[in-house]
């Protein structure tokens, strides 16, 4: 008993103390809806580079940030995967760490939709009928300019046209980064066409677009899109709120509700008509490219024709890609590992 | 009335409230009884499908042309066997010519098929400039179709008739998932496997065990045999049946700042999780020892100190080793918690996608739990069977745990 416990307290040291100084695999951390698409770069860049398939992990836009700007050191993530452009206290963060220089890497864009089952009708909103459906407080209906508790109960009493049902939207908590998205482009882009809100002081007109009803008609269904899709399918009368991948994989299940008379699909995210959407982003460390193997070779693959092209791998995966001079001037600068000087 | 008959009265009351009591005991058991078994009904029902996939025949032209290669060449790694695998897509249906049709066609056959037909030549170079037939993987949309039977929007008309005429050629074939069990994670469902979170999950937990074990064990005896009766080892007693009760994050926590910021070990490794784990088990595997050792009759250690035995010699000949089942059921137990822990593992990196198999403690490495959270997110629809059979795998691996902790008590109990 005694030399069994003795060995394996060895052994314990040993493991302990073992691990590799240097590192021969690509690190990526980073946004949540960058990830299925960096998966699969990864593991085509695995299997045909005959290198290690990079490891990815799914820390959201803020987290990645926040380990990809810790420092230079070798443990530090050498790509941070990102649903928003960096923002300039982030870019100060890396400079204060060392982070010096960043290559910016625009990868193509993402749609948010509003969906509901293909059981019922599909329905046409403006960005403002979703701000009047879902925000806390909105214009008091009777036009003086001052705010009340959000008194709709169904999409009728918005405007006629709409359906008479109960509004209920299944979305993602506060912490994703899709409710931000989606609080910025759909309910801000809706707030800020009454004028006596877009001419409020910042923080107040941001706590108005942004503020998202707590009285149940806004339920917030967790991070997983998979979850809210079975919970459409289950009552017709509700609309959900998720990426556009998820639409595209479960065309079959749910419907996306055209906003201001645009469906979202491929050509109108694409070309920026439908106006909830997002660019997707990837951030590289200069300074490890050359002391992790690979680093060069994998923003080549994503960044080639047969991966975020139009008719790309990515593209089966729900990525919207960029226009085709966009995408040349992307890989150009991707390639030669243009350097971002400012924010 | 006498005594005896308002006995005999109340008799019959205190039976039935006996029989009573019976029926809510019953039942509870029942209720939960059943809930496990829909709970279980569920998962197989739903994972059973991952279990079978479906291979199709192609007729692949290894010459020279089709892979753009130099006549009687020996090296293949720049053969061209992607355009291979198209062109013997296609053979199979020369009447589709459209661009658009052809692209809808490939997109029936699995985006690893090109890897199994290039596989298989590396692997047989005497291939080279004959053509053979290959079975490849159909893609996830296909084969789930194959499986329900129920259309889905992804696949078209045109798409569904030519798999129909794939099968009605004899050249589909449903066989025994090999894939699931010998690959890491893919993006694509059809090649996603477990072989990668069970091996991140046998070495987390194997440090695990090497680090808590030996610790936990000693603490115990310690505190139960050798430590002085005063305040500290009260205070130390306390904090330890304290920390049973933290929640597990906080641990994951701790690992990022002590294992991974401070002593500069590798992120995502099985390693750190290991370490991480150890830490989170100790209290139970202490707090279950010294009750194991606390149960050894006080007789047995009279007797060994009567005949000479010095105190030492008393713990570890006679009492440690009579201790010892309940000390392995506390550790498996502790192990089996371990396993199924993904909070801690979330601040060290661990959940991550990771497609290579690691190979050893510092390799980057997922575990089981993770896998099936990581699958349950992902948006192919065919990732849910892949998800339950997840599931069942981490399910065998505990009950295989749980066996080996019944089997190891079996062996080491002793009745006095």
């Amino acid at each position: 008993m005694k030399k069994l416990l003795l060995a394996s307290a060895i052994a314990a040291a040993t493991v302990g103390a073992a691990h590799a100084a240097g590192r021969d695999q690509i690190s990526i951390v980073g946004s949540s809806t960058v990830f299925p698409f960096a998966t699969v770069v990864a593991e085509r860049f695995g299997k045909t580079s005959g290198m290690k398939t990079p490891i990815i992990e799914s820390t959201g836009t803020g987290g990645g940030m926040k380990l990809f700007c810790s420092g230079v050191d070798i443990n530090s993530p050498d790509v941070t995967n990102a649903s928003r452009r960096m923002k300039s206290s982030e870019f100060e963060m890396c400079q204060e760490n060392g982070v010096k220089d960043i290559v910016e890497v625009l990868i193509g864009f993402d749609g948010i939709v509003i969906a509901n089952s293909t059981e019922s009708g599909q329905m046409d909103v403006t960005t403002k009928e979703v701000f009047l459906a879902l925000a806390k407080q909105v214009p008091n209906p009777d036009g003086s300019e001052t705010l009340i508790d959000n008194p709709y109960q169904t999409w009728s009493e918005i405007n006629p046209a709409l359906p008479a049902v109960k509004i209920e939207v299944l979305g993602p908590p506060p912490t994703s980064g899709t409710r931000d998205a989606f609080a910025e482009l759909a309910l801000e882009g809706g707030c800020k066409q009454f004028p006596f809100i877009k001419a409020m002081e910042k923080d107040d007109y941001k706590a108005v677009c942004h503020t998202v009803r707590e009285d149940g008609a806004y339920v917030e269904a967790g991070e997983n899109d998979n979850l809210i899709v079975q919970k459409l399918e289950s009552n017709p009368e509700a609309f959900g709120v998720f990426g556009y991948s998820f639409l595209e994989q479960n065309s079959d299940k749910v419907q996306g509700s055209l906003i201001g008379g645009i469906a979202p699909e491929f050509e109108t995210i694409a070309s920026g008509d439908y106006p909830v959407s997002r660019p997707l982003y990837f951030y590289v460390k200069k300074a490890h490219v050359g002391n992790v193997p690979g680093i060069q070779e994998f923003i080549n693959e994503f960044t080639s024709e047969q991966a975020f092209g139009e008719e790309g791998y990515l593209v089966d995966k729900g990525l919207i890609s960029l226009d085709e001079a966009k995408r040349e001037e992307t890989r150009k600068a991707a390639q030669t590992l243009q350097i971002l000087d400012s924010l | 009335m006498t005594n005896t008959d308002r006995i005999k009265q109340s008799l019959a009351k205190r039976y039935k409230r006996e029989r009573r009591f019976q029926w809510y005991g019953r039942a509870a058991v029942f209720a939960g009884f059943a809930f496990l078994v829909v709970l279980m009904l569920d998962i197989f029902t739903k994972a059973y499908p991952a279990f079978f996939i479906h291979y199709v025949k192609l007729d692949v032209a290894y010459t020279a042309e089709a892979l753009d290669l130099e006549e009687g060449a020996t090296e293949f790694d720049n053969a061209n066997f992607r355009g291979a695998t198209r062109d013997a897509i296609y053979a199979l249906f020369p009447e589709v010519s459209k661009r658009k049709d052809k692209r809808d066609l490939a997109k029936l056959f699995s985006s690893e098929a090109e890897f199994q037909v290039r596989n298989r030549l590396l692997n047989n170079p005497s291939l080279f400039g004959s053509t053979t037939s290959v079975w490849v993987l159909l893609d996830d949309d296909v084969d789930s179709y194959l499986q329900s039977g129920s259309k889905t929007a992804r696949l078209n008309e045109t798409q569904l008739a030519h798999v129909q005429t794939l099968q009605d050629a004899g050249r589909i074939e449903r066989r025994f998932n090999t894939v699931f069990f010998s690959t890491g994670d893919s993006r694509e469902p059809e090649i996603a496997g477990v072989l990668g979170a069970t091996m991140g999950s046998i070495f987390t937990v194997t440090v695990c065990l090497l680090v808590a074990f030996p610790i936990g064990v000693l603490a115990a005896v310690y505190l139960e045999e050798f430590a002085p009766q005063n305040r500290w080892v009260d205070l130390i007693e306390i904090n330890i049946n304290n920390l049973a009760a933290v929640p597990s994050i906080v641990f994951g926590l701790l690992g990022l700042a002590v294992f991974i910021n401070f002593f500069g070990m590798p992120r995502s490794a099985p390693v750190v999780g290991g370490l991480v784990l150890a830490l989170m088990t100790l209290p139970t595997i202490i707090i279950s020892s010294r009750s194991a050792i606390k149960a050894v009759p006080p007789s047995i250690r009279e007797a060994a100190l009567g005949v000479g035995a010095s105190k030492m010699q008393t713990v570890f000949q006679h009492v440690v080793p009579l201790a010892m089942p309940g000390i392995l059921t506390g550790t498996i137990i502790g192990m089996a918690q371990a396993l199924g822990e993904t909070a801690p593992l979330l601040m060290i990196g661990m959940v991550a996608f990771i497609v290579d198999i690691p190979q050893g403690f510092t390799d980057s490495a997922t575990v089981l739990p993770i896998q099936i959270y990581l699958w349950a997110d992902s948006p192919e629809r065919t990732f849910v069977a892949k998800t339950s059979a997840a599931i069942v795998v981490l399910l065998a691996f505990l009950v295989c745990m749980n066996a080996l902790a019944v089997f190891l008590r079996k062996k080491f109990e002793k009745n006095w």
